[in-house]
């Protein structure tokens, strides 16, 4: 379903604030598969959803969205085959626009865009009846502007766009790092429920040890730009959130010494 | 009366300039300064073809072409040449102010001896009143200044509700988000780019019209006409927004309108009370410079206030 071959991406290159944010990642994900994405920050994790979204063009290497090469494609037309909900809930709506015309929009995600009429009454009720799936009482508010909505709610309705129609891929960049902790458990039930429903591809960048451990079926652990660790199949079944830490810390100690240091320790302690 | 009923009807014809400048300014947050050269080129077009003899409405028409070509240019620039967006405008701007002098051959184009929309307008003052001249609310007026205004209102409103109908359609709706979150209606498939060229064409079409109008109206088309109209069309909007404060497209359409007029009227006494006429522009770049600063000002004062008071 999706394929990642050797991506490279080098930001600002040639200057002294050179960031290789992905190098080599190699990457396939199977049809139904929910993978989750760790690693600490400036690991690249988000460098590679956005990647794979096209808000740029990697520097080397290739993707593949159900078997079609999108490398050069822009982003706007690999928004045909690829939901997408946002870190920041303000990113995933139009905050002037009522919820109803926000949905009306991602209902003709990666359809042409005629002189048709954005909410005919069928449409607005067919709105009405899955917002009202949500259990967030915004069925009574189709026509407030979305951005008098909290963070939570904006959120809610933007996996809603993100998946209206079918994608062949979800993207999920931290999308419940920005919310309290009840809208954000919140969330994550919906995730859960909206990807086993429609059993979509879905590949969620987190940085929480314990989304990471109980959602999906696949954890990929990044570190400086490349894949350190890939639990699938079995290892995947009886890797816990504490096993993750573990393996961060012990990064994480070994980024803290300074490469001679290390070997210094090694040739006196070992 | 004479000079209450021409500001109205200069204010309804500039409020067409006034709707595309809410276009690329309010809906996408684009300051177009392609406006200045893209009036005088509606008026310069039009103009030149009714000296040839050719039917006002088709003048008129291809004035709005002309215009959202000079708008689709600008866009261009600014989408796929990555030119800063008053940078582009600028560039189209002062290409069109040699396209015009070509277009009209001269730098004032007279158009007394044409038939112009002002000659239907003064046709329906006519049919109207029965002869050449009228009585508005006790005063005498002509019969063409009260046509020209009825003909300029009947304009705006079948525009006006072209436009309303238009940002309900899926295409209007696109280009609405584009300017309010680039980020998510590109993730739901829509070339920013391509509503920026579009939205820039509709916009200046707009102005042009308005040009056309304009030259109709006052009977000539001069190549100095569009210098300031931007700054124009600016204070409209935002008295527009000031009057109605709301956001919904079909509260802004009509605030621009009315806005317009009424900058218009505020103009027209101010002149009768003794304003240079050179001060004009001078005048309305402050008053624009005013609106912009006024409100972050206002919510200063209010914070200072509030801090204050508790």
């Amino acid at each position: 379903m999706l394929q990642l071959r050797e991506l490279q991406k080098t930001f600002f290159a040639g200057t002294p604030n050179e960031v290789r944010a992905l190098r080599g990642v190699s990457l396939q994900i199977g049809e139904g598969s929910f993978v989750t994405v760790i690693g600490t920050n400036g690991s690249g994790k988000s460098t590679l959803l956005n990647a794979v979204a096209g808000s740029f063009y990697v520097d080397g290497g290739a993707i593949f969205v159900a078997g079609r090469d999108v490398t050069r494609w822009p982003e706007h037309r690999r928004a045909a085959m690829i939901g997408r909900v946002f870190q920041n809930p303000f990113s995933g709506t139009a905050p002037t626009m009522t919820v109803a015309e926000n949905l009306a929009l991602a209902a003709r995600r990666g359809l042409g865009r005629g002189l048709r009429s954005l909410l005919p009454a069928r449409l607005q009720n067919e709105l009405r009846d899955r917002v009202a799936t949500l259990n967030m009482q915004l069925e009574t508010r189709m026509h407030n502007p979305i951005g008098t909505l909290s963070g939570g709610q904006r959120q809610a309705l933007t996996l809603l766009m993100a998946t209206w129609r079918r994608p062949e891929l979800l993207l999920l960049d931290e999308h419940t790092a920005a919310l309290d902790p009840k809208s954000a458990d919140q969330i994550v039930r919906l995730t859960e429920r909206i990807v086993s429903q429609h059993r979509l591809t879905t590949l969620m960048v987190t940085h929480s040890m314990q989304q990471a451990a109980t959602l999906g079926d696949r954890i990929v652990m990044m570190n400086q730009g490349s894949v350190l660790a890939d639990y699938a199949g079995t290892l995947r079944q009886h890797v816990r959130a504490e096993d993750l830490v573990r393996r961060f810390d012990e990064i994480r100690r070994d980024e803290q010494l300074d490469a001679t240091a290390a070997e210094m320790l090694r040739e006196n302690y070992v | 009366m004479t000079l209450l009923l021409s500001a109205w009807t200069i204010g309804l014809i500039l409020s067409l300039l006034a709707l595309g400048i809410y276009i690329s300014y309010r809906v996408f947050k684009f300051a177009d300064i392609t406006a200045d050269g893209s009036i005088t080129f509606g008026a310069a077009v039009a103009a030149s073809m009714l000296t040839h003899g050719r039917h006002p409405l088709a003048a008129s028409g291809a004035a709005f072409l002309a215009g959202a070509l000079a708008g689709m240019c600008t866009g261009i620039l600014h989408t796929r040449f990555k030119i800063n967006q008053l940078l582009s405008g600028i560039l189209v701007m002062t290409a069109l102010y040699s396209i015009n002098l070509h277009v009209m051959g001269q730098s004032n184009l007279p158009l007394l001896s044409s038939t112009t929309l002002a000659t239907y307008a003064q046709d329906l003052g006519r049919w109207i009143s029965g002869h050449d001249s009228a009585t508005l609310m006790g005063w005498p007026v002509s019969a063409r200044d009260l046509g020209s205004l009825l003909l300029a209102a009947a304009i705006v409103l079948v525009i006006a509700l072209i436009l309303w109908l238009f940002f309900r359609t899926n295409l209007g709706s696109a280009m609405r988000a584009s300017g309010d979150n680039e980020q998510m209606i590109r993730a739901l498939g829509v070339s920013v780019e391509n509503m920026i060229v579009i939205g820039l064409a509709i916009a200046n079409g707009l102005v042009a019209f308005a040009g056309a109008l304009l030259a109709q109206y006052q009977g000539f088309a001069d190549v100095q006409m569009g210098i300031g109209m931007i700054v124009w069309g600016l204070a409209s909007v935002i008295i527009g927004r000031a009057l109605i404060g709301s956001d919904s497209v079909g509260a802004a359409l009509t605030g621009t309108i009315l806005g317009s007029v009424l900058f218009r009227l505020i103009i027209a006494l101010a002149l009768r009370w003794g304003l240079n006429p050179n001060d004009l522009k001078l005048v309305t770049a402050i008053f624009v410079f005013g609106a912009l600063v006024l409100p972050t000002a206002m919510q200063k004062v209010k914070v200072r206030r509030h801090a204050a008071a508790s």
